[in-house]
């Protein structure tokens, strides 16, 4: 594989950028494999590359409907964060913080990742206390949080709303600063690379049409393209999970939403890292080509539309408006949305099935994107070894019986706006 | 934006709604021992299909009355609009 770098740039440069290599072949199926992951996202990317990197897993499929990159990698706000209070989701995510910081170097790939910090804001004193409470969760595991007074915001973010008049003054925030963004292109595309690199066959356009199950163990899938057989198969198809769920007769405890987000026209630096407001579901940052990256709430019913409604994008830039009232002056250059697996609690799934060679990674809700390489490397993990790793021992499907929600912060399917 | 024909009012924006989730989700009898399963599907499982749906919705901002509607989860076309003491088939 071409490695990427100055010289290789400069070198490429007096042929035109003609002659680049390839970054990912396109093959045809093989018969059979060791492993096939369904999903080309991000996660179903980085789970490929730990198969072959950590595991050594080489004989391995990627599956993909539409193209790599195409859903959610490329659809989120790029935010990375590992601001939890639950030791399980505190741990799984400053583990993947941890792969994020080497990420570029690791696949010679610019992902761009920029820890620039994330503000959680606060808008009264049981907020400020709720956030002193997360915050030093946080640092009993080891992750950095500063819980800021007013002022402290205002230094960050002067161009916020700090007047008397409003309805939900800032009394301060909670700021995680190793947090960050990175681009998400980027990641799928260096995860694509070096997987394919290493023996992994990338397949995209083509669907999933059924499973080969045999007395409670898979042996394989049906495709678009013909049968494939497989000795193990992992599930990371994101908002698609319940209907794979469906044809292999499971019923999970996730619901499909659309979740929109939206840019603005492109503007000269002004905010540095991301914000998010404390008393609606609001959140923003500046990307490197200045647009204003903006997100909410969900839309609020069941939806595989990739696409949203209006009435929330004005919802979730109402509360936009409260706490940056120069947003009003900007014009709207995109939305979007994407199809998000809802857990019933908020947070996700990483797990073994009922079936034998059967492998779910699903329920990301809200935040997929930040755990892309974790959720990569633990599902690798489980899927190579049968059975799950410490960090994902407490994303379990079973969780929901037994009582051991991880309810971070009473988000689940409901958006609770009335 | 959905347009919502409620039952009692007629047809309205989905901005006087609330949305209440899948309707055919059936809560285990009172007074019976309810097993940890039957419980489990109830509070968290769903089907969340790609296609026909019949869901809960409630006007909020209008008659308060809960009705059910029957919508396609990738269109969003509405096929039928109900009260939620009657059946959609």
């Amino acid at each position: 594989m071409q490695k990427y770098s100055v010289f290789s740039l400069i070198k490429n440069a007096f042929s035109n950028h003609q002659n680049w290599e390839v970054a990912w072949k396109d093959p045809t199926p093989k018969k059979e494999y060791d492993v096939v992951i369904i999903g080309g996202g991000g996660h179903g990317l980085a789970t490929a590359y730990y198969l072959a990197k950590e595991h050594n897993i080489k004989n391995v499929a990627i599956i993909e409907k539409g193209w790599i990159g195409g859903g959610n990698v490329g659809r989120n706000t790029t935010i990375i964060r590992s601001n939890f209070m639950y030791d399980a989701n505190a741990k799984f995510n400053e583990f993947g913080m941890d792969l994020w910081r080497n990420l570029s170097q690791e696949l010679n790939f610019n992902v761009m990742f920029s820890p620039r910090g994330i503000i959680n804001l606060a808008h009264s004193d049981a907020q400020m206390n709720a956030y002193a409470r997360r915050g030093n969760s946080m640092r009993l595991n080891g992750i950095d949080a500063k819980l800021l007074d007013r002022n402290e915001v205002k230094k960050l973010i002067p161009m916020a709303d700090f007047s008397d008049e409003v309805r939900f003054p800032i009394f301060g925030g909670l700021m995680q600063p190793s947090a960050g963004t990175a681009r998400h292109d980027a990641v799928a595309w260096g995860y694509a690379r070096q997987a394919d690199d290493m023996g992994v066959d990338i397949i995209q356009h083509c669907e999933v049409t059924g499973f080969d199950v045999v007395n409670g163990k898979i042996k394989g899938i049906r495709t678009s393209r013909g049968d494939i057989k497989a000795k193990k198969v992992g599930l990371c198809v994101a908002g698609s999970t319940n209907i794979l769920a469906e044809k292999l007769n499971m019923t999970l405890p996730i619901e499909t939403h659309v979740l929109q987000a939206c840019v603005s026209e492109p503007v000269k630096p002004l905010l540095d890292g991301v914000v998010t407001f404390g008393a609606g579901h609001f959140y923003i940052s500046q990307s490197d080509k200045g647009e204003m990256v903006m997100g909410g709430d969900l839309d609020g019913y069941n939806s595989y539309a990739q696409r949203g409604n209006l009435p929330t994008i004005q919802h979730v830039l109402t509360g936009g408006l409260a706490l940056f009232p120069f947003l009003s002056r900007l014009k709207m250059l995109r939305t979007w949305g994407g199809i998000m697996d809802m857990s019933m609690d908020g947070s996700p799934i990483i797990d073994k099935t009922h079936i034998e060679g059967l492998y779910l990674n699903c329920g990301w809700c809200y935040g997929g994107f930040k755990s892309t390489p974790v959720s990569g490397w633990t599902f690798a993990h489980t899927i190579a070894k049968d059975q799950v790793h410490e960090l994902n021992s407490e994303l379990r499907l079973n969780r929901f019986s037994t009582g051991h929600l991880l309810d971070e912060k009473g988000l689940g399917t409901k958006t609770w706006i009335g | 934006m959905l347009y919502i024909k409620c039952p009692y009012c007629g047809l309205r924006a989905q901005k006087e709604f609330s949305y209440g989730g899948d309707a055919t989700v059936k809560r285990p009898n009172i007074n019976e021992e309810v097993s940890n399963e039957d419980w489990d599907n109830f509070v968290y499982m769903r089907k969340s299909p790609r296609g026909k749906h019949i869901e809960l919705w409630q006007h909020i901002a209008g008659c308060r009355q809960w009705i059910k509607v029957q919508r396609d989860t990738a269109t969003h076309e509405i096929f039928q609009t109900a009260k939620v003491t009657e059946e959609i088939r």
